[in-house]
């Protein structure tokens, strides 16, 4: 039986249409291979990839091509066997539209893999450690969007609960929903996984209740396992159910403190895609190379899922399935809650390409205009984070950065339901991510003139103590000679005294002598 | 090919400011519609004056500050400011009456201010208060109900009522206007009349009925409803009007259990005067009206409490404006003070 109740819900949330069916018609099929990949160097959340290969140089098929920067980064993978012909920036999807490092690989089309030799089952003798250390090495990171690389997200701690994501909230993205449905034994079996490395003793599959053919897939293999570390949760559909925050209220009834991490509260959420691509590089040795991925929207002739080699042109995805229906369109990588607009298909599928969302710009909200705001608080009714998004706004547009943070800007998830409510248009996320990105620059900055001022000042306090030294020095000759001039003075003294005494002494002498004389005369 | 980009969220709720408006405007039809039926044609002659004043002062008003007049004169705002005017206002108003009203709440209140969004005071209770104090007298001319007398003026009278200032020869000012029911029983308690005499006596019993004044139950019961159609419509906020009308209720009760025979019932409170209108319509402008749900609930029974203050103790029989423009001013007070509680913060 699964249970439909929940124990909580988070505030506000909107009630959105799925338009999932558009891509959920047909089973996921295999990314055409094409001929040359293209893969950045920084995929994830944290310090850029550091490259292990060189021009000319050949590579196998989930050959480690480039490794873990620091602590929280990602090793990346050669999709294909063949060439590497470039190391240079190229265009990435990123907010900024500023190209980044990538690796250039020409498929040599044989399609060898690096040799290799699955942990499968026996991954069970194996450390947490161990395990972290082999997913790291896989290049696992979150693939619910946030990309955070996956050995630190387990943490060295233990933790109760995991839960499984299978939310998957935003409109028009179906790739969880089909992984769920074809591959929900792979699925578990990586949940299991991550459960033996944090040591979980339960774990919560999360599906919202507009997936029935996942639920039920699910479900089954979670009545066959029978061991009972697994259990399905149905959720309503609320946008963003999927937000990891937003899921442990639903699921524990606790909010995680802001600025800390949901360890705190002995859960962690993993989705449903990355405990997929963990079950692959633990039972097929294979690492992270390739995702499943959505490409739909009403400007696309055959919406639908597929499976791809990260690295792969979005536009030979776009051809594959079928290309666009007329060129007025937009291109977002992402749900159209948060995803991003791009300005161009040449660009490479990566880690965190849950989606291509193809509209027609008919669909497209117009943001260029906007009216004031009229404080109508139908924002602060739907915000999750329960933040006043109109002050927010408010405080942002008249530049007070100070009272910006006092409102909290830094627990805005960014989530968009603000903005879709507002009868204003008024595009507020965009105005959350300036006040975000300008706040941090001011930080910097103090910072870096904090540093300055600090040695500034520590120069100062050299030069004065130098200062105060060499006048210790001229003080204490200054005394020493004092003292010494003192010394003679006081013997000159003494010396004149005695000369004057004895000269007296002498001169009594004489007289005395004298006075006597005539006596005797 | 390059594609257009633009800031996420890229879907976008179909509701918008100037929808909102309208959805204000066809709430008051019924009201307004009962109001004409009792009142007569004052109401049309308020509505056509302060429609135009206001729009044209907005109009004006958006060239002078080099606004977008297409964008900022079709959002419905100085239409909605207009129609509450008018409705508010007694229907045998003077037009230069209705004018003022309507260039203060435009131009002062609103443009002055800032425009749209950045006003803190109500335009429309801003105007109204203006008229309220420099032309009392006029403040009062409101027309006897349908059902009492000869009832309300025909339209020639009312036209040179207004325009005019005069009335024709076989009318006199007295048989077309009255004092309204409020003023009725304020003006007999003054003369040492208790509530139920009034009520009972030969000369004023016709003009109440069952919840409050003759007419002025149908009109209120009527912007009840419009009001509630549009909580319905998720337009205004249910946490003000539901505050305002339980202030005013929860004092109304506890001093008519106090003396019985000097306060008036809470259903006649909350169906007399503009209540309904006050409750629904006005207080609710998101503009002015506090921000936080918790706010909310202090502004709405913070206005409430003042009717019932100014109506009881104050010198004018409604005291819906003031009420509203005061609490307008401790608008950023109660929002600071109700910052809602934050995902992950303890608390504030
Ligand atoms: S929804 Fe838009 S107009 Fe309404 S309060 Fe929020 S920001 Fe202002
Ligand atoms: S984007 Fe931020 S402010 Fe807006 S609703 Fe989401 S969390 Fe709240």
């Amino acid at each position: 039986m699964t249970v439909t109740k929940t124990i909580s819900t988070f505030h506000g949330g909107l009630k959105l249409k799925g338009n999932k069916q558009l891509s959920t018609g047909t089973a996921i099929t295999a990314a055409a291979v094409v001929s040359q990949y293209i893969i950045p160097l920084q995929q994830h959340i944290g310090a850029i990839s550091e490259s292990l290969v060189s021009i000319g140089e050949h590579v196998l098929k989930g050959q480690m091509i480039a490794k873990p920067g620091s602590t929280i980064s990602a090793a990346v993978h050669a999709p294909v066997s063949g060439t590497i012909t470039a190391i240079d920036r190229q265009p990435v999807p990123h907010v900024s539209g500023l190209p980044d490092y990538c690796i250039t690989i020409d498929n040599d089309f044989k399609d060898k893999w690096v040799k290799t030799q699955p942990l499968a089952e026996d991954y069970n003798n194996h450390t947490s450690r161990d395990l972290r250390q082999l997913l790291r090495d896989a290049g696992i990171v979150g693939l619910g969007g946030a990309t955070f690389p996956s050995d630190i997200k387990e943490t060295e701690m233990d933790t109760h609960t995991l839960i499984l994501n299978g939310v998957e909230c935003e409109p028009y993205i179906t790739c969880d929903d089909m992984l769920m449905r074809e591959r929900a034994q792979q699925v578990l079996a990586g949940a299991d996984i991550i459960g033996h490395i944090i040591k979980a003793h339960e774990c919560i599959v999360a599906i919202e209740n507009n997936k029935p053919e996942a639920i039920k897939a699910m479900q089954a293999v979670i009545d066959a396992d029978g061991t009972g570390f697994f259990r399905l949760q149905v959720i309503p559909t609320l946008y963003p159910s999927g937000g990891e925050k937003q899921l442990i209220k639903i699921i524990t009834g606790k909010e995680v403190p802001s600025g800390h991490f949901p360890g705190e509260l002995d859960v962690l959420c993993h989705n449903v895609a990355t405990a997929y691509a963990i079950y692959q590089a633990i039972y097929e040795a294979r690492p992270l190379i390739s995702r499943i991925m959505t490409v739909t929207g009403h400007g696309i002739q055959q919406p639908q899922n597929i499976e791809v080699l990260i690295g792969t042109p979005m536009k030979d995805c776009i051809e594959q399935c079928g290309g666009y229906i007329n060129d007025n369109c937009e291109l977002i990588m992402g749900g159209p809650m948060m995803g991003l607009t791009l300005q161009s298909d040449h660009l490479p599928v990566i880690k965190a390409t849950n989606c291509l969302l193809i509209r027609p710009c008919t669909e497209a909200a117009d943001t260029k205009t906007h009216l004031p705001c009229i404080r109508c608080g139908k924002c602060v009714e739907v915000c999750p984070v329960r933040l006043l998004p109109q002050q927010l706004y408010w405080y942002t547009s008249c530049k007070n950065m100070e009272r910006v943070k006092n409102h909290h800007l830094f627990d805005c998830i960014e989530c968009g339901c603000c903005a879709y409510v507002c009868p204003s248009d008024i595009p507020l996320v965009q105005y959350y991510r300036f006040a975000k990105t300008e706040i941090r620059h001011k930080q910097q900055q103090r910072i870096a003139s904090d540093t300055a001022r600090q040695h500034h000042e520590a120069h100062q306090q050299r030069l004065e103590r130098q200062k105060q030294e060499r006048e210790q020095r001229l003080r204490k000759k200054r005394e020493m000679l004092a003292a010494r001039n003192k010394n003679t003075d006081s013997n000159n003294k003494e010396a004149i005294t005695d000369a004057i005494a004895r000269a007296k002494a002498k001169k009594a002498e004489r007289e005395q002598a004298a006075t006597k004389q005539p006596v005797k005369q | 090919m390059l594609f257009k980009t633009s800031p996420s969220p890229h879907i976008k709720a179909s509701n918008k400011v100037q929808s909102m408006m309208f959805q204000v405007l066809y709430a008051l039809i019924p009201g307004a519609l009962a109001a004409m039926y009792f009142f007569g044609w004052g109401v049309l002659f308020n509505l056509g004056i302060a429609i135009s004043i206001c729009l044209a002062s907005e109009a004006l008003m958006l060239k002078l500050r080099k606004r977008n007049i297409t964008t900022h004169l079709t959002d419905g705002s100085a239409l909605v400011t207009a129609c509450l005017l008018a409705l508010a206002l007694p229907p045998l108003a003077p037009w230069w009456l209705t004018t003022i009203a309507c260039l203060f709440a435009i131009v002062v209140a609103k443009h002055l201010y800032g425009g749209l969004g950045f006003n803190p005071f109500n335009p429309a209770m801003v105007g109204y208060i203006v008229v309220m104090i420099s032309f009392p007298l006029q403040m009062t001319l409101w027309t006897t109900p349908i059902s009492i007398g000869h009832g309300w003026p025909d339209f020639l009278t009312t036209f040179h009522w207004v325009f005019g200032g005069h009335l024709p020869t076989n009318a006199n000012l007295d048989s077309i206007s009255m004092a309204t029911p409020m003023d009725i029983i304020k003006t007999q308690l003054h003369q040492s009349h208790f509530i139920n005499e009034t009520r009972a006596s030969d000369t004023y019993k016709m003009f109440f009925g069952t919840l409050s004044g003759v007419g002025w139950q149908w009109i209120n019961s009527l912007y009840l409803i419009g009001g509630i159609w549009l909580i319905k419509k998720g337009v205004i906020d249910w946490r003000i009007p539901v505050a305002l009308l339980i202030g005013l209720a929860f004092f109304a009760n506890l001093f008519q259990a106090i003396d019985f025979s000097t306060h008036t019932s809470a259903i006649f409170q909350l169906f007399s005067g503009g209540i309904m209108l006050g409750a629904f319509f006005i207080a609710t402008d998101p503009i002015t009206a506090s921000t936080t749900p918790k706010g909310r609930w202090l502004y709405g029974f913070g206005i409430g409490t003042l009717i019932f203050i100014i109506r009881t103790w104050g010198g004018y029989p409604d005291g819906i404006a003031f009420a509203v423009v005061i609490m307008n001013m401790v608008v950023p007070i109660i929002d600071y003070y109700t910052l809602p509680k934050i995902y992950g913060h303890s608390n504030n």
